[in-house]
């Protein structure tokens, strides 16, 4: 019998556990073929990218794409050590495949640092493969060839495309060590490279969650209680269901979904709903969170996060005390596409297909909620309209789900604005309390920070500078169960924690008579030469940071009429320094530029990582000026954006984003940028204006300051 | 329902909608131009962004009935082939993050530089601060606008 390529393959397939190439130093995650479906004749392929005798080469990007640039940048790791030409490479968003990839989620910032290696092996091998099979064709050693652009030359400069040489690559046996690329030989890694869905979304052809359609299906929107710790008493539909376009009105866990053909009438119907509530308990509201902050901060109870040395005795023997509270409101991640969801759900089966940052946590979660097979679940990625950790929470794909479920017709669910804004997952309200100690020489004895948080979790971090660099310590959390639900929002808890840490070291310095940047270097120092217990941080990046940003601001040296703040953080694994800069006019405070600079190693892509930079920074402003939620009978009172005030056009200082060049391997870029941001602003306010702000949003707290953007 | 004839990039289309319904949502639900998105549905973010008679309009609070009779233009008829100064800038300069607000953007921005060849500063950000970008995407908007003015003069 003739053996052709296709028997090769599955004799392969058996014969090495389902490696076509081989991954084995990857696992088997990274290592299986697509499926056996997918391998067609003369296609060379791993988990990351097929290559096909046309030279089509398609690059595979797993995680969730929200506006990071994730789809780009890894896209760009694996052309990188493929060698191939970026142009000619078609990159696509893989679904959602738990044999095929690992971690396929957007959290965190830890996608590049997590799969950098992997995304590097998986373009080598293929490399390794093409040129070992150049090689068996010239009868010349694969040392005397190169490549470039995808072609394998050899010495004499002759050229053979990787297209050609596929259908004999694929039996080249890959061994277990696989030369990568030194950094100097980096073409791509380090460009300025625009994204690879620029095409489809700057023509109206991307298709976001919100956009997805397929025959048959139909709309659903959701009217959930309009207080937290409300439940479901009754409804009347009667005039909601004569709405033309209108089919049904249903119920199910204090919900009640209207569906119809589109989304107007819906909406119409939401309008002629009648719905009763009850209230089981009391509601909560901004005067009952105040009563709760205040008692808690006094009495806990507080769960000791760090003790170093002895507080007390440090506190007793001080030159200076120093103190201080902050507090943050509830926010909302308001990203500009709402949620939404399709379902298609069968008895044994179910299709989701939506904008999600945890992929496989919405397969899990529905074949839970609906007792099918999760093998039986698939999950197609769309292209996202934000998430800012919004969503890692599957709330609103669990409700399609079951809408679909019970209508048993597959569904497109909708939220409005106002259900994004009113339905919860916020960043939680929470306060700090800070308490130094410093000695005659302005040393920083004793640093103590109680944080006190509603639905927070661990509302510190409590192995982070400037943790490491004092010798009496102590890290305490406490936290309310509220009704008010939380979640995890750009840069979790270090989001608010950076901004009132970086004030109030700044306090310390000027009580210590102390440049706030002297300070901190002073601090490092003795986080490098004898650090006081565990710390997550590298002194030497975070000092390197600072001295740039200085430098780069001319810190201390600042035009006159320029008023400098300082602020420095890590988070994520990278370190970020910022320098904000106000200028006085007419005795009104303006911010005009943002110096900001960024170590998160090797930078993939130069574009990229500047719009995050910029991104961050402008997010973390507008944030803190504006961002805010009061509640009352358990909801929110701001519902859209004429009252939830974001951050606009006109609004933007100056920024100078730089990166530190050290070739250390990359980092996350998606949330670092913000945290260090609040501070800085805050700082500069105090320098200019004498006031130091305690309470976001800053534009609420000091009408002064209301127009400083 | 009722049965309106709209002209869409420079189509002429038939549509059976109740005369209340925002152009929006026969934009998107009926004939499926999905590249006009909904952001807050109360004209306060701009991501629903068109052009009628080559005004930018809000579509969300704007009713079907409204455009009888004039020209619709949406991102998908904006150009060709993709190839408007303004999305040709606005990819040279790599503006989208996570992209769900540049149609509209880009809509404003089309209509302003038709309007006014060379904006100034300030005429540009009167523009342009009508929209939100939740991204933080601005600075790059701001570049794109000035790009845009340039290429359009060639």
């Amino acid at each position: 019998m003739k053996n052709n390529r296709r028997d090769f393959l599955k004799n392969m397939l058996l014969t090495s556990g389902g490696l076509v190439i081989g991954f084995n130093s990857l696992g088997n995650s990274a290592a299986e073929i697509i499926s056996m479906e997918n391998v067609k004749d003369e296609l060379l392929s791993n988990a990351f990218l097929t290559i096909d005798s046309n030279n089509l080469i398609t690059i595979f990007s797993p995680n969730p794409e929200i506006g990071q640039g994730i789809k780009t940048a890894f896209a760009v790791i694996v052309a990188e050590e493929l060698d191939v030409d970026w142009e000619k490479v078609v990159v696509k968003q893989a679904d959602l495949d738990i044999k095929r990839f690992e971690r396929q989620l957007t959290g965190g910032s830890g996608a590049i640092k997590h799969s950098w290696e992997r995304l590097r092996k998986a373009g080598a091998t293929g490399r390794y493969a093409l040129v070992a099979a150049a090689s068996k064709k010239w009868n010349v050693s694969a040392t005397t060839l190169k490549t470039d652009k995808g072609f394998v030359i050899n010495e004499k400069g002759e050229k053979i495309s990787y297209g050609e040489l596929v259908n004999d690559a694929v039996s080249v046996e890959i061994p277990k060590e696989i030369p990568l690329k030194s950094n100097k030989e980096f073409k791509l890694i380090g460009q300025t490279i625009k994204s690879v869905d620029n095409k489809t979304v700057l023509t109206g052809k991307a298709k976001y969650g919100m956009d997805y359609k397929q025959p048959g299906m139909l709309y659903a929107q959701i009217v959930r209680p309009q207080g937290f710790g409300q439940t479901l008493k009754d409804f009347d539909a009667t005039e909601a269901k004569k709405i033309d376009g209108v089919i049904d009105v249903i119920s199910f866990k204090d919900k009640v979904a209207i569906i119809g053909k589109s989304n107007w009438p819906i909406m119409k119907a939401r309008k002629v709903l009648t719905i009763n509530w009850t209230n089981t308990k009391e509601l909560e509201s901004d005067t009952k969170h105040n009563q709760i902050f205040t008692d808690m901060m006094k009495n806990g109870p507080f769960e000791v996060r760090r003790k170093d040395g002895d507080i007390e005795k440090a506190f007793a023997e001080a030159h200076k005390i120093i103190e201080a509270e902050y507090q943050c409101p509830f926010l909302s991640h308001s990203p500009m596409e709402p949620m939404n969801f399709f379902a298609d759900v069968k008895k044994d089966s179910a299709k989701l297909v939506g904008p999600t940052q945890t992929p496989q946590s919405a397969q899990n979660q529905v074949a839970k909620l609906l007792n099918i097979p999760v093998e039986n679940i698939t999950v197609e990625l769309t292209k996202m309209g934000g998430g800012f950790g919004r969503r890692l929470n599957n709330d609103y794909a669990l409700e399609a789900a079951e809408v679909s479920s019970l209508i048993k017709a597959p569904v497109k669910l909708m939220w409005t604005r106002e259900d994004d804004m009113s339905g919860g997952i916020y960043r939680p309200a929470v306060r700090y309390k800070f308490k130094a100690s410093i000695d005659k020489a302005g040393n920083v004895t004793g640093f103590a920070l109680k944080g006190v948080g509603l639905n927070a979790g661990n509302s510190t971090r409590q192995d982070n500078f400037p943790v490491g660099a004092i010798e009496n310590v102590l890290i305490e959390s406490a936290d309310y169960k509220s009704d008010i639900t939380t979640g995890p929002w750009r840069a979790p808890i270090t989001n608010f924690l950076a901004y009132a840490e970086q004030a109030f070291i700044d306090e310390i310095a000027f009580a210590a008579g102390k440049d706030p940047v002297k300070l901190r270097l002073e601090l490092l120092k003795k986080a490098i030469e004898k650090p006081v217990g565990k710390i997550t941080y590298e002194p030497l990046r975070f000092e390197k940071v600072i001295t740039t940003v200085a430098e780069r601001a001319k810190w201390g040296s600042a035009k006159k009429g320029l008023h400098q703040g300082f602020s420095v953080y890590f988070s994520h694994n990278s370190y970020v320094a910022q320098i904000a800069e106000v200028e006085m006019k007419k005795g009104k405070p303006t911010l005009k530029k943002v110096f900001a600079v960024t170590d998160c190693g090797i930078v993939i892509n130069q574009s990229g990582a500047r719009n995050q930079i910029y991104g961050a920074i402008v997010d973390g402003l507008g944030h803190a000026m504006y961002g805010n939620l009061n509640f009352e009978n358990g909801a929110p009172k701001q519902t859209n954006f004429d009252q939830y005030r974001l951050i606009r056009f006109n609004e933007v200082p100056e920024i100078d984003a730089h990166f530190i060049d050290n070739g250390i391997d990359p980092t996350g870029l998606g949330e670092p940028a913000l945290p260090p941001t609040g501070g800085a602003l805050a700082n500069a306010i105090f320098k200019a204006t004498g006031k130091r702000l305690y309470k976001q949003p800053f534009a609420q707290e000091d009408e002064k300051v209301a127009e400083i953007l | 329902m009722s049965e309106y004839s709209l002209s869409i990039n420079g189509k002429k289309l038939k549509v059976d909608v109740s005369e209340d319904t925002p152009l929006l949502w026969v934009l998107r639900d009926t004939l499926d131009l999905t590249g006009t998105k909904y952001g807050c549905g109360m004209a306060q973010c701009g991501a629903c962004t068109i052009h009628i008679d080559g005004m930018p309009t809000r579509s969300c609070v704007t009713p079907v009935t409204l455009a009888i009779g004039k020209e619709i233009t949406t991102i998908e008829g904006l150009s060709e082939n993709g190839d408007h100064p303004v999305q040709k800038a606005w990819d040279t300069l790599d503006v989208p993050q996570c992209g769900f607000c540049q149609s509209g953007q880009m809509m404003t921005a089309a209509a302003l530089l038709k309007e006014n060849p060379n904006p100034d500063e300030e005429e540009i950000s009167m523009a342009m601060s009508a929209h939100i970008c939740r991204c933080g995407t601005y600075h790059r908007i701001n570049e794109a606008v000035k790009l845009a003015a340039k290429l359009q003069k060639r």
